[in-house]
């Protein structure tokens, strides 16, 4: 059990810089998850906590003290990689055992340890086995074992569930969390699957090419995103990012899209006063996350639309609009709209977000 | 349906007959000359003079295999092939075992332990494959004099380990690029460190392609006989130069049985090891990634 603070850390292969200046502090058994896509950077700042890469410049700090020169097994971490990484001509109790045996614990300590993670996950008929006699889940499971009879101060996971099967997936990622809450030892985990990122994690830090673009509780990142990439990274179906125009009204704002058919207006917009004086008439993205929509039963205020098309979920519907131009998607209740037909719906006034038009961060 | 049935079978039936004997024509074809090997060399001298070649011996002796295992005279001995075949296992089999381990490491590091430069290093080492015997001979030989190793079994044993580092550093490089790097970083976390990675993890997995490099190394080595001539002389030659030997002397009547049973006895071993090894070999060539 440790705090983790990553302090404006940069890593750069020659001249190419791959992070840069990160910043990251988390604490006593959080769970931080690393957000991405693919090239973002976020394996390599992983590979730098475990010490598999080194650090160009800036410090790592686990339990408050630095890591930067320690080898990856003077770090006291234990890593869960997305190929698993058994060792393939052991067996499973032996690719456990393997970690302790070079530390030096004695056999029975070793065996002991073993049989209680092998409890803990369920695996121990598993124990003779070789990993090519294993399924993908029950590798998970034993590459889980093999960090978990370490006992570390940091779990480190890189993309563990992204070679399993949707239903696997989901299944396994309980596990996950069912591990953190157990053992409360912290975590930082490395995905680009933001449902996971969502469902497991205290901190979220999203990044893209080399930057943190956000980092704080899953909530604050899906509700209040810093810019309209996090905005559209984070939540399926993604957040509608429409460009519209702010207008002042009174203590409040109104966004207004010129369409085809005329200007819609969503009316009662909480803004700060310096962002309504600031863009008062001028262009702003608007943001406002599918589930926001609902539709208006009675006839009144509210957004004048024509449904395009329909997609049943079961749950609910995703009914798709045209608005200010762009495709909008809504999550309505089942059987609420069909297509072509003309609906007003209404907006959660208090979760839009609206955004910069050219810098696309978040207005206050 | 009945006669189209039969005819049906009538014609699968002419077409294998035409298959198998042509598949069994062709095996007799290329077996013909081992046929002859064999058959002449347990036919007593007079027999082959008299003209018969390819048919089976009226009489049957191993006089021929005992003379070329000890006595047959080279020009400068009459002891056989026996001291020369110790000579050729003396040298294989360190040159072998050295060769691959030094292969095995250098595949290790080169794919697990990248360092600036190692594509290079690999590159230039690539090279060592496509260099032909000859261009290497007279370098040799002088490093080897400066070593003070000329005419020696040591020297030739060096002489093979090196040739062969191309090769068997080729083969492992390419076996362990397929495994998976993470397996190094989860040993790396688990303390392991560059040798215990190598003995505990890497070595284990890479059973097949260890046959694969033995195999080629023993064929290579013990077939050899541009550096066994080149570089041994007299009693420390090898049994292709002491072969050569046997049967390029001539005095009196050519012994064919002798030459043919020295020559089979110098093949024995890379066909035992073939026969032994041989399913590792194709096992180990067509092996990719070890799943996992």
């Amino acid at each position: 059990m440790a705090t983790l603070e990553i302090d404006r850390v940069r890593k750069t292969y020659g001249s190419m810089e791959v992070l840069k200046e990160v910043s990251i502090s988390i604490g006593d058994g959080d769970f931080l998850v690393l957000l991405g896509p693919s090239g973002c950077g976020k394996s390599t700042l992983l590979n730098m906590i475990a010490g598999l890469e080194s650090i160009t410049s800036g410090e790592v700090r686990i339990a408050g003290d630095v890591v930067n020169d320690l080898p990856p097994k003077d770090r006291d971490i234990a890593m869960v990689f997305q190929s698993y990484a058994l060792y393939p001509t052991m067996t499973v109790r032996q690719n456990i055992e393997f970690g302790m045996k070079i530390r030096g614990i004695a056999p029975e300590a070793r065996a002991k340890a073993t049989q209680a993670a092998a409890e803990m996950l369920q695996m121990g008929h598993l124990l003779d086995r070789r990993p090519s006699q294993l399924s993908g889940g029950q590798r998970q499971r034993v590459a889980m074992g093999r960090a978990v009879v370490r006992e570390p101060k940091l779990f480190l996971f890189d993309e563990p569930l992204s070679n399993l099967d949707a239903k696997l997936r989901v299944d396994m990622r309980t596990e996950i969390k069912r591990l953190h809450q157990r053992l409360g030892t912290t975590i930082v985990y490395v995905t680009h699957d933001q449902i996971e990122a969502m469902t497991l994690a205290t901190r979220i830090a999203v990044m893209k090419d080399g930057n943190v673009q956000q980092f704080g509780p899953p909530q604050e990142v899906y509700d209040r995103p810093a810019n309209t990439y996090v905005a559209r990274f984070v939540g399926s179906p993604a957040m509608n990012i429409i460009p519209g125009r702010l207008v002042r009204t009174g203590q409040e704002a109104a966004v207004e899209f010129s369409g085809s058919n005329g200007v819609a207006r969503i009316d009662g917009i909480t803004v700060s006063a310096e962002t309504a004086q600031a863009y008062d008439g001028k262009a702003v993205l608007v943001g406002i996350r599918p589930e926001h929509f609902s539709l208006e039963k009675h006839a009144g205020p509210g957004l004048p639309v024509q449904i395009d098309v329909v997609e049943p979920t079961g749950a609910d519907t995703l009914a798709v609009f045209q608005l200010g131009g762009v495709e909008v998607i809504s999550r309505l209740e089942p059987f609420a709209v069909s297509s072509g037909e003309a609906v007003t719906l209404a907006v959660k006034t208090d979760k839009v977000v609206l955004f910069d038009a050219t810098s696309e961060t978040r207005l206050g | 349906m009945a006669t189209n049935a039969t005819s049906l079978r009538r014609q699968r039936l002419i077409g294998r007959t035409v298959i198998y004997g042509a598949l069994l024509f062709m095996a007799a074809f290329y077996l013909m000359p081992l046929w002859v090997m064999i058959i002449t060399s347990i036919k007593p001298l007079d027999e082959i003079y008299a003209g018969s070649f390819i048919g089976l011996p009226k009489h049957i002796t191993f006089e021929a295999w005992r003379s070329a295992w000890s006595e047959a005279c080279n020009g400068t001995a009459c002891m056989g092939l026996k001291p020369y075949f110790v000579n050729s296992i003396l040298l294989t089999i360190p040159a072998v075992l050295l060769s691959t381990s030094i292969g095995a490491i250098n595949g290790y590091v080169i794919t697990k332990w990248r360092f600036p430069g190692s594509n290079v290093i690999f590159g230039l080492l690539l090279f060592g494959c496509f260099l032909p015997f000859q261009a290497v001979i007279l370098p040799m030989a002088q490093t080897l004099g400066f070593l003070g190793l000329a005419g020696t079994l040591p020297g030739l044993i060096l002489v093979h380990t090196v040739y062969g580092i191309a090769f068997t550093t080729l083969f492992f490089r390419n076996y362990f690029i397929g495994i998976p790097d993470e397996l190094v970083k989860a040993a790396q976390i688990d303390g392991a460190g560059f040798i215990r990675i190598f003995v505990s993890i890497m070595l284990p997995t890479a059973l097949p392609i260890i046959v694969v490099s033995c195999i080629w190394q023993f064929t290579q080595i013990w077939n050899d006989f541009l550096f066994g001539a080149s570089f041994t002389a007299g009693e420390n030659a090898p049994i292709t130069v002491a072969l050569n030997n046997i049967v390029n002397v001539s005095m009196g009547r050519k012994q064919y049985n002798v030459d043919m049973a020295a020559a089979m006895i110098a093949a024995l071993p890379t066909l035992i090891v073939y026969v032994v090894a041989g399913r590792y070999f194709v096992r180990g060539l067509t092996a990719g990634a070890v799943k996992g």
